[in-house]
């Protein structure tokens, strides 16, 4: 009995197998060279944990892809978007771009929303030579390798971590006039490491002076001993750079310990969660660094927001939404420069991005593949998070 | 005052480790058993607490009486599907199944409700702060401390003043002659494990108004420190378990305060080593002699 199941299975693997070669087979024609169509691959987590990020991000790229392919495409050349669902696991991401490069031969890839599952293709698309574009992984290991070289074919339209941190020291000093700072940081993460280092960095070049600097581990609850200690070396400004379970906390036991100050946070702020631990009324005086913000004033953000409630029913863009979208046109832009529909020319020409202006800001690609561009500040005020400024690198 | 504040946090902290321990040095003291679980009663107790104030609208009051009581009968369901049977087993038995239940209770509420923290409703205690030379007291962290106490003193009124108090020693001196002495055992365990239980309980409602984020992994910590006070306090002696949990407080809380943040876990452990080579009976305990 078992060995002819294991040979039914061995039989439907086989025809499986020629099933899927035939499918490719099909469409070999398509890829490459120059031709009508830009094929794009969607590598994305449309299931698993992390699924609302990838939901997000498709709807803003379906909706920029629409737009371009409505206004006569790309040079006359329209998008063919090849979804895949990565189900928010990095063994599913290779296999996605492994289906998507040889089967359906894309010219480029948009994916995937985290940084591990983007690492995870990485190695392919350079193999195959296509374009991969991450637009949300926040890591610098995404554009970069361990040995610090740049992966040639791929790309990334959100910041990096370090780049909030240099964001957040330049807010303070440019917009709160702040001289005097405390650090406040998860020990346990890579995120928080690269933002403290970069703020005071960039704190300490332009004078300013970092009074206290403390750390703390994931899952701590009592942060009130370390609280006091900041306390009494009386900084202007706490930079808190960490994700909201925590930071919730620390905000809360900060404002009954008497702590005044404006403090200060990256993306890792962004959850509703973080009002509900804090409190709306601790929140006060806080800010935090986002990719974007659907209240900017910025036309171009406007026009984009009000042409999305449009499309979903008066629900207002995400960050994620906004970077799907921006990550289309960070593509169109270059197809249009190469003029053609060849990877390796559309890389040459991404490499060259300079001051492209998109809904997340304006856009300058450096050597590392990072995009240099506009962040924006966001204040709680009474529990809502609110446009406060801009702040450029 | 920094170090005025320093000794509040600390303070505030250690009542709730010395809630925890009360627990854990009761029923060792009785059965020597060493409940792995009971930090998870905790996290259980918080959670009751949390679905009765936020679910039903109950006060603070009605919420930690009804959490007491949710965890006393929960305390006594463990004791009797788990550690019963296995009374007459060996040590190494019963502690293993002690983990094991402990890993169960943690899933099962993971399972069940899944692992996102949750975020205890900030308005059951008046929470107005004054300032005593300096330093910052929340009303909370007073009554915390004064429910701690009060609790430690009633438990210590049935321990040394009732018939079931009275119980629990002879069972505790021995359990076969208290036995032959007409003392139902099965039923005086049980009640200690009520009663241990019913405070882990008022702990976690407690930790969860004053430390706002609760989740399903949340007793592991407190569970394992509150292990520590009781040892540092003499395993098995309830005023012990007091002084120990507030002791570990305000040392961790002077550790932070010192700019080591970071080994604030790691001290509580090193505290647990030194006193287990040089004073394993503890503070308040005596140094007596295994019988053979």
């Amino acid at each position: 009995m078992k060995k002819k199941l294991a040979s039914v299975f061995m039989a439907s693997t086989i025809f499986a197998g020629v099933l899927a070669g035939c499918a490719g087979g099909a469409k070999e024609s398509s890829g490459g060279g120059n031709s009508d169509t830009i094929k794009l691959g969607i590598n994305l987590e449309l299931s698993g944990n992390v699924a609302s990020y990838g939901e997000s991000m498709s709807k803003g790229i379906e909706m920029a892809v629409d737009e371009i392919n409505k206004n006569g495409g790309v040079d006359g050349k329209k998008f063919d978007v090849v979804k895949v669902d990565n189900k928010s696991e990095a063994a599913e991401a290779t296999n996605g771009i492994i289906k998507l490069t040889s089967q359906d031969k894309v010219t480029a890839v948009i994916g995937a929303a985290t940084s591990g599952n983007t690492v995870a293709q990485a190695q392919i698309a350079n193999d195959t030579k296509t374009v991969l574009i991450a637009p949300g992984g926040t890591s610098p290991t995404v554009t970069v390798d361990e040995k610090g070289k740049v992966r040639p074919f791929v790309f990334r339209t959100s910041f990096i971590d370090p780049f909030q941190g240099t964001v957040a020291a330049n807010f303070a000093l440019d917009t709160l006039k702040i001289k005097d700072a405390a650090i406040f940081a998860d020990n346990s993460s890579d995120y928080a490491k690269g933002l403290s280092d970069a703020f005071k960095e960039t704190f300490e070049a332009a004078g300013g002076k970092i009074v206290a600097e403390e750390a703390y581990v994931a899952k701590d609850t009592d942060f009130r001993a370390t609280l006091t200690r900041i306390k009494a070396k009386n900084p202007s400004f706490i930079f808190i750079p960490g994700y909201y379970e925590e930071v919730g906390l620390i905000v809360k036991q900060a404002r009954e310990l008497g702590i005044d100050v404006p403090l200060v946070g990256a993306d890792g702020w962004d959850s509703p969660k973080l009002v509900d631990l804090a409190g709306a009324e601790a929140l006060n005086n806080t800010y935090l660094i986002n990719h974007y913000s659907s209240e900017d004033p910025d036309e171009k953000v406007q026009n984009f927001v009000s042409a999305f409630k449009e499309k979903n029913n008066g629900e207002a863009p995400n960050a994620f939404n906004a970077l799907g979208y921006d990550t289309v046109y960070f593509l169109a832009d270059a197809v249009k420069r190469a003029g053609s529909t060849d990877s390796s020319k559309i890389q040459a020409e991404l490499a060259k991005t300079k001051d492209l202006s998109l809904v997340t800001g304006v856009v300058t690609i450096d050597e590392n593949h990072h995009p240099i561009k506009t962040a924006t500040i966001l204040e709680y005020v009474d529990g809502k998070q609110v446009f406060n400024t801009k702040v450029n690198p | 005052m920094e170090w005025l504040q320093q000794l509040i946090n600390g303070i505030s902290l250690g009542s709730i480790y010395a809630l925890i321990a009360l627990g854990y040095t009761m029923v060792y003291g009785i059965i020597k058993l060493i409940n792995f679980a009971h930090g998870d009663v905790f996290m259980v107790g918080a959670f009751v607490g949390f679905y009765a104030i936020k679910g039903w609208g109950l006060g603070f009051f009605p919420a930690l009486l009804f959490s007491m009581a949710f965890c006393a009968v929960f305390g006594v369901l463990i004791e009797r599907i788990a550690y019963k049977r296995l009374r007459n087993a060996t040590r190494i038995a019963a502690l293993i199944t002690a983990i094991g239940m402990s890993l169960l209770i943690e899933y099962g509420v993971i399972y069940a409700r899944g692992a996102q923290p949750e975020a205890y409703p900030d308005n059951v205690l008046p929470s107005t702060s004054f300032n005593l030379f300096g330093a910052q007291i929340s009303s909370q962290s007073l009554f915390i401390l004064s429910v701690s106490v009060s609790l430690m003193i009633i438990l210590q009124f049935i321990v040394h003043r009732t018939k079931i108090g009275k119980a629990m020693r002879a069972v505790s001196h021995d359990m076969d002659a208290a036995r032959l002495m007409g003392i139902n055992v099965d039923r005086t365990i049980s009640y200690t494990f009520a009663i241990g239980s019913a405070l882990a309980g008022a702990a976690g409602v407690i930790f969860g108004v004053y430390y706002t984020k609760i989740e399903p992994l949340m007793g592991i910590i407190p569970g394992l420190k509150a292990f520590v006070a009781a040892v540092l306090g003499g395993i098995g002696i309830i005023p012990g378990a007091m002084v120990g949990g507030l002791i570990l407080g305000v040392v961790e809380s002077v550790v932070s305060a010192m700019g080591f943040s970071l080994w604030r876990d790691a001290a509580a452990f090193i505290i647990l080593i030194l006193i287990l080579i040089f004073r394993p009976s503890g503070i308040f305990g005596k140094n007596t002699r295994e019988k053979v």
